[in-house]
């Protein structure tokens, strides 16, 4: 395991090598996939309910994974204190998911199974994730559900009652179950009432403004957490048997991005310098439909949800004179024949259109804006269109209600009230921000950062690299491999929370059965706490003279130009060096005004951008590794002549990275990727 | 560009009386947000070395509830069916004041400045704002009852309330039927929620008098001001369910 070895690649006749300290072993079971977490289920060890009510389990984040694990556990009898940041556990950012959430239900007929669902989210993941847990993800994505609809979430049904779907990105059936557009906020707020229910019965002790801001390592094991509370501003130690994080991704490493403004690596990030490794931190999703970046004010940016694809056309002008007639104001979109407009997606993917994956979508918007065809002042945004939509749905309407189909301004008033239907809450979010009728002008959209496939590397237990410390939902690099699809993040979340943790994580604590109660008054707790207060006391007493933002914007600015949709060599060595040099003036002159002792988020804010400060440099590392495009990962050296995204075999693994003090100098460990149920091919939507 | 002057309610923590503080800004720009003009404000504020207006926000984009702030008078400010996130500078004019307070009601304490306390209503919830279902996966399937369209949609009306508080720091009694209706709402419209439908009414009710909060007087002002649109209707199907409950128990 520990001997350091060295690997040949082959890169176009050059050799070219990179060490790497060890090969990770997934613990995945053997045996034909669509038996292995039956069968690993049958074998593992159990904790009887008697016992449970011995064992404590910290749970940090109450989102969707962190939420729905929270309410499981107590149920199952475990003692469970759950954190947040937020004011009440609804808040977590699961919230703002809008589009829906998939499930292999084939209730449509049109040929959907659990190997489909597998198979397209391998193939999306463009062929790097881990075959075992996606298959068991897409195996209980049924039962999420039957499970959401029995505790009461209102998705969306026809008239006969039944559940109603719409199809996403990347899949050519619909799989996809939704609340209007906001499926996020329905599902968490199903996962916020269970945990009502285990918190009424005593059996859920929420800490509300409450952050994490260590994990305690006891013999080896995660035995606990240090975390401040956000109101009085007191160091808290909270002991448990078991330490779960489900908190979410990393995107505001962006300082811009979809996340929510707290939304931080921290919990993730003192995890990883306790010793649990860090997988593929490069693997971004840059969202394509996002509201363009108006101006320097922006705090952060909104995402415009994808089921949005499956009616809006996304076209550029043709012609460079009518691009640059329309970003100067002279020409209205409106205005452009058919003819003079290039439907890029329509012409590029015929089989997929404007339904390609997150990631195609993205890249071949920012080649049309780089080219020159960009349609705002800024020349970074493209035109998701209705118009095409209204009419067609339209035309339906009146012919359903036997009105003049050749009337336009009926068909248009009919169709429109279809698309208001479907997507009202969306449209009027647009106008809001905007301050454009996008029934009537086409929206502009730009890809901006919003989910981050990285995070903490797990095992199939969801183990982290730490006996006793988990991760669960986005917060570890699981099953999406360096793409996610539509739809897939609610999916993953509630299998994490609802059905998968609350067995695997039985198996670890049927050892634990008679530690009895993990005291808080040992040398462990007593130097974490110690190195928490000191890096708060040093925030405070600096006395610099630039505000958190200011390094925070700094950062962002480097990795969307360096690490962003399209990376190459030289720029990420200049991101490492840059990003280093930023967090040693981040040291020296942040400006933290107040007190330890108070409610202060400018104190809460810097010690989320110290910890951006170190993943951005080993996110950039990472990206400089991988000497290959994969997924959201797309290095300039690597594509085809027509620009697609370019896999290398060699690159057939996860980076789990471990912390060795600078990030710089972290060292790397490898899980190789075995396809054994699928045949990896080159991924093609055309 | 505009110039504005912000009248903000100040108030270091619970115990401090607090009290309205006068700040200029300059150069908003109208595509601006309300908390972005918020931040440009904190940022002066921290590089003169003086203490940030607290206030409370997350998602930015008008779901997460998190954003509160009673502006010029009006719980999220004069825009309609939006958050105070989702308010942007273009609602106001070059040389306006603005008077900026937290959302005030016995039940939402301040914790500081612009910042409340709303455990009020994860209390009401607690007492029953669910359906008890173990999560273990094996109900029955999803399309075994089927659900008429209506009520469906109805009930995710009612569903989409974000637990904000706009309704209790808009009405004159304090009062949060509208937030406890939606919820109850949700579940009575469901075949799913009747199960319990009696005691949830009754224990949610309960507790929200035990917070403190008012009873309704149907001004509406409630309905105007929550940025989700919830309807009135809710009061009245919740009152019905209570009667109902009342009798029954």
């Amino acid at each position: 395991m520990e001997s350091s070895k060295t690997e040949n690649l082959d890169k176009e006749g050059v050799t070219m090598k990179h060490t790497f300290s060890s090969t990770l072993d997934s613990k995945e079971p053997k045996g034909p996939i669509a038996e292995r977490w039956t069968k690993y289920k049958n074998e593992i060890n159990l904790v009887n309910p008697a016992n449970k009510r011995l064992i404590d389990v910290i749970v940090v984040g109450t989102g969707l994974a962190g939420g729905s694990a929270a309410a499981t556990l107590a149920e199952l009898g475990y003692n469970v204190k759950a954190f947040c940041f937020q004011d009440s556990p609804r808040r977590a950012h699961s919230i703002a998911a809008q589009g829906g959430i998939n499930a292999a239900k084939n209730y449509q007929g049109d040929g959907d199974s659990t190997y489909r669902l597998f198979y397209d989210t391998v193939k999306g993941g463009d062929y790097r994730s881990r075959e075992s847990n996606v298959y068991r993800l897409a195996e209980v994505s049924a039962n999420i559900i039957d499970q959401c609809v029995a505790q009461g979430v209102p998705f969306a049904r026809d008239y006969g009652g039944l559940l109603d779907n719409r199809s996403f990105g990347g899949v050519l059936v619909s799989r996809t179950f939704y609340a209007k557009g906001q499926t996020g906020q329905q599902l968490l707020l199903g996962a916020y009432s269970a945990m009502n229910r285990q918190i009424g019965r005593g059996k859920i002790k929420v800490y509300n403004r409450h952050e994490m801001l260590d994990v305690v390592i006891v013999d080896g094991k995660a035995r606990g957490i240090i975390a401040r509370n956000l109101v009085t501003g007191e160091i808290e130690r909270h002991s448990a048997h078991a330490v779960v994080l489900g908190t979410g991704g990393y995107g505001n490493v962006f300082f811009l991005s979809t996340n929510a403004m707290g939304s931080n690596v921290t919990a993730a990030w003192k995890a990883h310098k306790k010793g649990a490794y860090f997988a593929n931190p490069c693997y971004t999703q840059i969202h394509p439909t996002c509201i363009p970046v108006s101006g320097d004010h922006q705090s952060k940016l909104t995402l415009m949800s994808e089921s949005l694809r499956n009616d809006g056309r996304i076209w550029v002008p043709k012609h460079m004179k009518d691009a640059i007639a329309i970003r100067e104001g002279k020409l209205k979109p409106t205005q452009l024949t058919e003819d003079d407009r290039d439907y890029y997606l329509e012409r590029r993917y015929p089989a997929f259109g404007n339904l390609v994956p997150r990631d195609v979508a993205s890249r071949a918007a920012k080649e049309r804006c780089d080219a020159g065809f960009g349609v705002n002042a800024t020349g970074e945004a493209v035109y998701l269109d209705f118009a095409a939509a209204i009419m067609r749905y339209g035309k339906e309407q009146a012919f359903i209600k036997g009105l003049d189909e050749m009337n336009e301004t009926i068909v248009r008033e009919l169709g429109k009230e279809i698309v208001k239907a479907k997507y009202g809450n969306l449209f009027q979010m647009y106008e809001k921000i905007v301050d454009e009728n996008p029934y009537e002008t086409p929206m502009m959209i730009y890809p901006a950062v919003h989910y981050t496939m990285g995070g903490v590397w797990v095992d199939y237990n969801l183990q982290t690299t730490v006996p006793g410390l988990y991760a669960i939902g986005e917060a570890n690099f699981s099953d999406h491999g360096a793409n996610r699809l539509g739809a897939s993040a609610l999916m993953q979340g509630l299998a994490d929370g609802y059905f998968v943790l609350p067995y695997t994580i039985g198996d670890y604590l049927s050892n634990d059965i008679r530690t009895g109660t993990i005291p808080t008054d040992t040398k462990e707790f007593d130097e974490a706490e110690k190195s928490v207060q000191e890096n708060i006391n040093h925030f405070i007493n600096n006395k610099g003279s630039k505000s958190v933002d200011y390094f925070h914007k700094k950062l962002g600015k480097v990795m969307w130009e360096k690490c962003g949709m399209s990376r190459n060599e030289k720029d990420l060595k200049e991101a490492i060096e840059e990003i280093s040099l930023i967090r040693k003036e981040f040291y020296k002159e942040v400006m933290v005004p107040g007190t330890a002792n108070e409610f202060n988020e400018e104190l809460a804010k810097a010690g989320r951008v110290a910890d951006f400060l170190e993943l951005g440099e080993l996110f950039a590392k990472d990206a400089l590794l991988r000497e290959e495009s994969a997924g959201g990962h797309f290095r300039d050296e690597h594509q085809t002549s027509e620009g697609e995204a370019m896999r290398r075999k060699e690159f057939q693994f996860v980076s789990a990275w471990e912390y060795k003090g600078e990030p710089k100098d972290a060292v790397l460990h490898k899980e190789e990727l075995v396809y054994e149920n699928i045949e990896v091919k080159e991924r093609s939507y055309k | 560009m505009m110039n504005l002057t912000l009248k903000i309610w100040r108030q270091k923590n619970a115990s401090d009386k607090g009290s309205i503080v006068d700040y200029q800004v300059s150069d908003i720009s109208p595509d601006m947000s309300f908390l972005e003009m918020l931040d440009i404000l904190n940022n002066q504020l921290i590089e003169k070395g003086d203490s940030p207006v607290a206030f409370d926000h997350d998602c930015r984009e008008g779901i997460c509830g998190m954003c509160s702030l009673y502006i010029n008078g009006e719980a999220h400010g004069p825009d309609r069916k939006v958050t105070t996130c989702q308010l942007h500078m273009r609602k106001f004019k070059d040389g306006d004041t603005i008077y900026i307070e937290p959302f005030r009601a016995k039940g939402f304490p301040v914790i500081k400045d612009l910042v409340v306390d709303r455990g009020a209503f994860d209390r009401i919830q607690h007492a029953g704002g669910f359906i008890s279902v173990n999560t273990s996966g094996n109900t029955q399937d999803a399309n075994a009852i089927p659900i008429s369209k209506h009520d469906a949609d109805k009930a995710m009306d009612a569903a989409t309330c974000i637990g904000c508080g706009a309704c209790v720091a808009s009405c004159k009694n304090s009062s949060a039927m509208l937030f406890v209706s939606a919820k109850v709402s949700q579940y009575a419209l469901l075949p799913q929620g009747q199960i319990e439908a009696t005691d949830r009414v009754l224990n949610m009710v309960q507790q929200m008098d035990e917070e403190g909060f008012g009873n309704c007087t149907n001004t509406g002002a409630c309905e105007v001001e929550c940025p989700k649109g919830i309807s009135l209707e809710n009061i009245a199907r919740m009152n019905r369910e209570f009667m109902k409950a009342s009798i029954k128990s």
